[in-house]
């Protein structure tokens, strides 16, 4: 049986090895929970500086880095963000996943959690509003709103925010385009035009702003646009309200909306 | 597992078939080679090394690892009941330890969700009662991936349990020793190479999981998001940070195919 034996022997250390692994695993508090069961994960999380976690649209991707930074040297609390679509977030937090401070891209997606009583402290923090990002080069030579009737265009899904707006604009402006893509945030579009994936895309202007050089801009005149308001708030069943409440405060502050001002998002209405 | 292998005596191989096996290789060999042309070399260690890269492997080292082992522990006896009990209607069983080799994996993060979910079948119970959530957990993702991985271990195992020569296993019980110690002394060592197989298959399984990890457990950098996970979004945040994880799982798996190769694990007894 000799060739059996190594086998046997590292089939008994792998074993002992997962079964270490599973424990240690276990041990470092892997289930989430919000009940009674999850006393003791709260304890030893409170008592280890508080981190705070914060889900926002994509679109805040930068803008947030620094206003984060900008909180935690000024309060000392960490945080941790998380950014996709807005309606995908929403969609987690009532799943009750481990968020504190929920920042959206419009009231589409807001207001229902707080008709659900799952979002307290409801604030607008700025605005933004649509353009049309194309490659370097601008390969579909648009110009305008009409030249997407064209070109292959990536829009967002529906159900985010950008998407909304998206198809609230093609519809204002009576346009008939047929997306190429219903990407899942607006970063994602932004992506599609920078690997000169398709001609066009519908994103917001802070979302040009931020990819520099890697995608031009073509403006949408203001009274053919669609805009739409950002709102923060503290999840209800935050294990960390006061902290919540403080980021979203703090989100209106002067040093605050001057990252978003230079990011190139509006004033809040 | 043993196969009888016929030695065909090498011929040439008819220009129909080479045309089309050239361009099934080509198929197959392209995007393989897009991923290690497109890598950015340079930038491996520093993009290896950052904040979402780190949390992402570790995760999906521990997880994968736990997964691995739920697969084992719970998916032996299984195995053994499928090939040695004496229970009837074990086809059954088998058709639905199957099915998650064969179901999309969405569609297992799906029913995850309805039975675990907050609002669950079962899930309802543990959240009302315990306060346990297990969607958004790391817990979460460690029961996604062995839900898609187990199966892969059952069938192999049982297929070692069925082949394994009963004489020995006979021998051992006339000579006087009990079920436990014929288990222990006999037939796990008699099977051992397909436990290592079946445990390694499960285990990398596991660490490729997306589907049911991101429908049932969510993507949380840091909790929930792994390796394929983090690749998936990075690639609309940071295109080469996607490569480069993509680049660790595609070495991963080849490890797996080398570490699987039939010399290593031709086990039993000649």
């Amino acid at each position: 049986m000799g060739k059996a034996q190594p086998g046997m022997l590292a089939a008994r250390w792998l074993l002992a090895g997962v079964l270490t692994l599973i424990t240690a695993g276990c041990a470092s508090g892997g289930v989430a929970g919000r009940g009674s069961g999850s006393a003791e994960l709260e304890a030893v999380e409170s008592a280890a500086a508080a981190t705070l976690t914060v889900a926002a649209a994509s679109s805040l991707t930068d803008v947030f880095a620094t206003i984060v930074e900008e909180f935690s040297a000024a309060t000392g609390v960490p945080v941790r963000t998380t950014y996709a679509g807005s309606s995908t977030l929403a969609e987690q937090i009532r799943a009750g996943a481990p968020i504190d401070v929920f920042a959206a891209a419009g009231p589409t997606v807001m207001t229902p959690l707080a008709q659900e009583q799952l979002v307290t402290d409801l604030r607008d923090f700025a605005t933004n509003s649509l353009m049309i990002a194309v490659p370097t080069g601008n390969p579909g030579s648009v110009r305008g709103l009409a030249d997407l009737t064209g070109v292959s265009v990536v829009v967002c899904a529906e159900q985010v925010p950008c998407g909304t707006s998206a198809r609230q604009l093609l519809a204002n402006n009576d346009l008939d385009v047929q997306p190429a893509s219903y990407e899942r945030d607006a970063r994602a579009v932004l992506m599609k035009i920078r690997t000169d994936e398709a001609d066009a895309g519908l994103v917001y202007v802070t979302d040009v702003a931020a990819a520099a050089d890697e995608v031009e801009g073509v403006e949408i005149p203001v009274e053919a646009n669609v805009s739409t308001t950002y709102q923060v708030a503290v999840v209800a069943d935050s294990p960390v309200p006061d902290e919540a409440a403080q980021f979203v405060e703090f989100v209106n502050t002067p040093a605050a909306q001057a990252a978003l001002a230079s990011a190139r998002f509006g004033p809040p209405p | 597992m043993s196969t009888v292998k016929i030695d065909h005596p090498r011929r040439a191989t008819p220009v129909p078939f080479a045309v089309l096996a050239a361009v099934a290789v080509a198929f197959l060999a392209i995007p393989l080679a897009g991923l290690l042309l497109r890598t950015p070399w340079g930038r491996l260690p520093e993009l290896l090394t950052s904040p979402v890269a780190v949390e992402a492997l570790r995760l999906s080292l521990l997880c994968s690892v736990a997964a691995a082992g739920v697969a084992f522990i719970l998916g032996v006896p299984l195995a053994w009941v499928l090939a040695r009990s004496r229970m009837r209607g074990t086809a059954v069983l088998r058709a639905l330890v199957t099915l998650p080799l064969v179901l999309p994996p969405v569609v297992g993060g799906v029913a995850l969700l309805l039975a675990f979910g907050r609002r669950g079948l079962v899930g309802q119970y543990l959240y009302d009662w315990f306060g346990i959530q297990l969607p958004f957990s790391t817990a979460g993702v460690i029961m996604a991936e062995a839900f898609v991985a187990m199966p892969f271990l059952v069938i192999t195992v049982e297929g070692a349990l069925r082949s394994a020569d009963p004489r020995f296993e006979e021998a051992a019980a006339t000579l006087g020793a009990s079920r436990w110690t014929v288990m222990r002394r006999v037939t796990l060592p008699l099977i051992a190479p397909a436990l290592v197989a079946g445990t390694v298959l499960a285990w990398a399984r596991a660490l490729g999981e997306f589907g049911a990890t991101i429908t049932f457990a969510g993507n949380l950098p840091g909790v929930t998001q792994t390796l394929p996970l983090a690749v998936y979004s990075a690639l609309d945040t940071d295109r080469e940070a996607a490569i480069a994880l993509s680049l660790v799982l595609l070495v991963v798996s080849l490890a797996v195919l080398l570490l699987l190769r039939d010399r290593y694990l031709r086990g039993g007894v000649r």
